[in-house]
């Protein structure tokens, strides 16, 4: 019999109970709830009279709609329906006595950027989150993925999911990245391979020593896109990092708990004769800073290149670049780094972490912005109160940034954080469809440092150039 | 959820093909907190004007089918997105039961889900149906879930497949949260082992 990977390890350690036909109920360690697919998941407790199982392990925060602009609290800064959400959630969250951060705690942000700084997340752990981009918590070896509406009220009323278990896919990144290149481009740069469908069916355990070489926000850049590359979620082995990241959070274990645990977190890695479905392998060397061009993440190419011809792909995505390229309003053959931005936004679960805002402020130290709007968004008001401490909201400030409040803001533009019809903007965002930061805006993903880059130039640049 | 048994009611006729979800309900209406209360807004851009008003001549506006229990609609009912608003209203209007000679396969599942009957039925059974429902307030059709069984308003059966464990959740009012809680003991001793094993969760 052949070893087992993380995921059968962790998966093996959930199942509470499995069917004849292998349909298993999962048990899950964490379950964050946010405010605006929780709403009807806990009207739906009402109506059955049942309670949350375990509030002790469910933790909610508002972050989707709500305002980031000071002074927010306020009422009269939200809009009606973010009002509407935020205050159920409110209630929610007293009624069903789980653990909650509201708008005006510090402690609010992002709710996958809040449950790893609270101690929340920890290896070997089951996260769940109404939101796909729970698998943002893999960077720790835990199982992270996004639920629907009704998976929520299930979880909530019997702290279990009904789950099939996926297949195994190993993506190893070998050797050292070149300078300039960061964990988002590595994400992007995987996606741009395996496509968006790539990971579909499978969960992906990242390896290699450019992962190892990751700092803990780094590795949760990576895991974060894992479900733009269709994977159901992303996941690391702990090691030395993650227990250095772990200790001393507010709900991390303590004392003989925290020994206890450390022993068990040392055996989560695949073994070395473990069963992989798929394996793909990329050196780290030969990754590039890259942009996106186009309208799915997949559409993903280094700084150096061109607006690809439609012709040059095959399939129906002949038909999805021509699509694409006019919808992003650029033409074939432009070179990327022509391309002019508008506005820059930097934030989001993917980079709204200390380490993002630090290497965008490198950039930008002493350096005013050429483009005509530019926001950073901290991904939480823990992050947000550090960079003001560490002096880089004043870079940030003196350049012409907008220095906000902690939220998912212009990630999906469910705010007024939205881009006009036809707005360039470099984002540090995850997603970069049709409309997602507004009715027809265009978005191109990017690094924090690359976003920083064209902030100072006006259009997209190679952040190589500036190091 | 609500038990689905026998139900004897007023059949709707929507001979449109291809109603997908967005016709169901709007995507304006998914910023609500709730999951009641879709109903006023079921079918909206069919059922109202641009100012609000009933437009006369849809179905459920018309006084015979206002309290219609049942649909009896065209083809692939249900298609679009995989919102779960869709089903919400139709509960939420009073619908119980879809007969269809096909469902999209998202919006079939959902209806388990939210205690609607959606029956699949051939062509001629369906045409036979749309007939009966076409003859307003006189057109009330039993379903029997027990038995299987559609009786038309001129005493006519009509008989219709469900998957027996389906069946078997629907009659006895059980979701999918009421048939984990059925495994609460597993879950409990999971618990129990857990708090030994993993004592820091
Ligand atoms: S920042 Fe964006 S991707 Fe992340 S949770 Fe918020 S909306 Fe989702």
């Amino acid at each position: 019999m052949s070893g087992k990977t993380l995921y059968d390890k962790i998966w093996d350690t959930h199942v509470a109970h499995e069917a004849e036909d292998g349909t298993c109920l999962l048990y899950i360690d964490r379950h964050l709830v946010h405010e605006v697919t929780s709403p009807q998941a806990f009207e739906g407790l009402r109506m059955a009279g049942r309670p949350v199982r375990r509030p002790d392990q469910t933790i909610a925060v508002p972050d989707h709609n709500v305002p980031t602009t000071l002074g927010r609290e306020n009422p009269d800064q939200m809009t009606e329906d973010s009002r509407i959400q935020v205050a159920a959630l409110d209630k929610n969250a007293k009624d069903f006595g789980i653990h909650y951060y509201p708008v005006t705690d510090v402690r609010q942000g992002i709710v996958h950027i809040v449950g790893p700084e609270q101690g929340w997340t920890l290896p070997g752990m089951t996260v769940v989150c109404g939101d796909s981009h729970t698998a943002t918590h893999g960077a720790f070896g835990a199982l992270a993925h996004g639920i629907g509406t009704s998976e929520v009220e299930h979880v909530l009323a019997t702290q279990t999911l009904i789950q099939k278990k996926s297949k195994n896919m190993k993506v190893e990144i070998t050797g050292k990245l070149r300078p300039g290149v960061t964990a988002k481009d590595i994400t992007l740069s995987v996606i741009g391979a395996t496509g968006t469908a790539g990971g579909t069916g499978y969960v992906i355990e990242y390896c290699g020593e450019a992962i190892r070489d990751l700092s803990m926000e780094g590795r949760m850049t990576v895991c974060n896109m894992a479900i733009e590359g269709g994977a159901r979620a992303g996941l690391i082995a702990p090691d030395e990092k993650t227990f250095a990241y772990v200790q001393g959070r507010p709900h991390a274990p303590k004392g003989a708990q925290y020994e206890a645990a450390l022993a068990w977190w040392k055996t989560l890695y695949s073994d070395d004769d473990a069963h992989w479905d798929k394996v793909i392998t990329i050196k780290g060397e030969d990754i590039a800073p890259v942009v996106t061009w186009g309208t799915s993440p997949e559409d993903v190419l280094p700084i150096t290149d061109v607006v690809p011809a439609p012709e040059s792909f095959s399939g129906g995505k002949v038909e999805a670049a021509r699509r694409s390229i006019e919808y992003m309003g650029l033409t074939p053959g432009q070179k990327l780094s022509d391309i002019e931005i508008d506005t820059v936004f930097i934030g989001s679960c993917t980079n709204g972490r200390i380490e993002d805002l630090r290497a965008a402020a490198e950039i930008l130290k002493g350096k005013k912005i050429k483009v005509k709007r530019a926001m950073v968004v901290p991904g939480s008001g823990l992050v947000r109160a550090q960079a003001e401490e560490e002096g880089l909201a004043d870079i940030f400030k003196e350049a012409g940034f907008e220095w906000r409040m902690a939220g998912c803001s212009m990630c999906l533009a469910m705010n007024p954080d939205q881009l006009s019809e036809g707005e360039r903007c470099a984002s540090t965002s995850n997603r970069n469809f049709e409309g997602r930061q507004g009715y027809k805006g265009r978005t191109h993903l990017v690094s924090p440092a690359m976003a920083a880059a064209a902030a100072i130039t006006g259009h997209l640049t190679d952040v190589r150039e500036m190091i | 959820m609500e038990k689905f048994t026998k139900l004897t009611g007023i059949a709707a006729p929507m001979p449109l093909v291809n109603i997908d979800t967005d016709m169901i309900i709007p995507k304006v209406f998914l910023k609500t907190i709730k999951r009641s209360g879709l109903g006023v807004n079921l079918f909206d851009e069919m059922r109202y004007d641009r100012q609000g008003n009933e437009i006369e001549d849809f179905v459920l506006n018309k006084p015979a089918y206002r309290d219609a229990q049942i649909l009896v609609a065209g083809d692939n009912f249900g298609c679009g997105s995989s919102r779960e608003h869709a089903p919400w209203a139709l509960l939420d209007f009073g619908i119980r039961c879809v007969i269809s000679t096909s469902f999209a396969d998202i919006f079939y599942n959902n209806c388990f889900k939210n205690g609607i009957l959606p029956i699949v039925l051939p062509q001629e059974d369906v045409d036979k149906l749309m007939d009966d429902a076409e003859r307003g307030a006189n057109a009330t059709v039993t379903v029997d879930l027990e038995n299987q069984t559609i009786t038309g308003p001129d005493g006519g059966e009509i008989a219709f497949e469900v998957d027996p464990w389906r069946k078997h959740c629907l009659l006895n009012g059980l979701d999918d949260i009421g048939l984990t809680l059925e495994k609460g003991a597993s879950i409990d001793a999971y618990e129990a082992k857990m708090a030994q094993d993993r004592p820091w969760v």
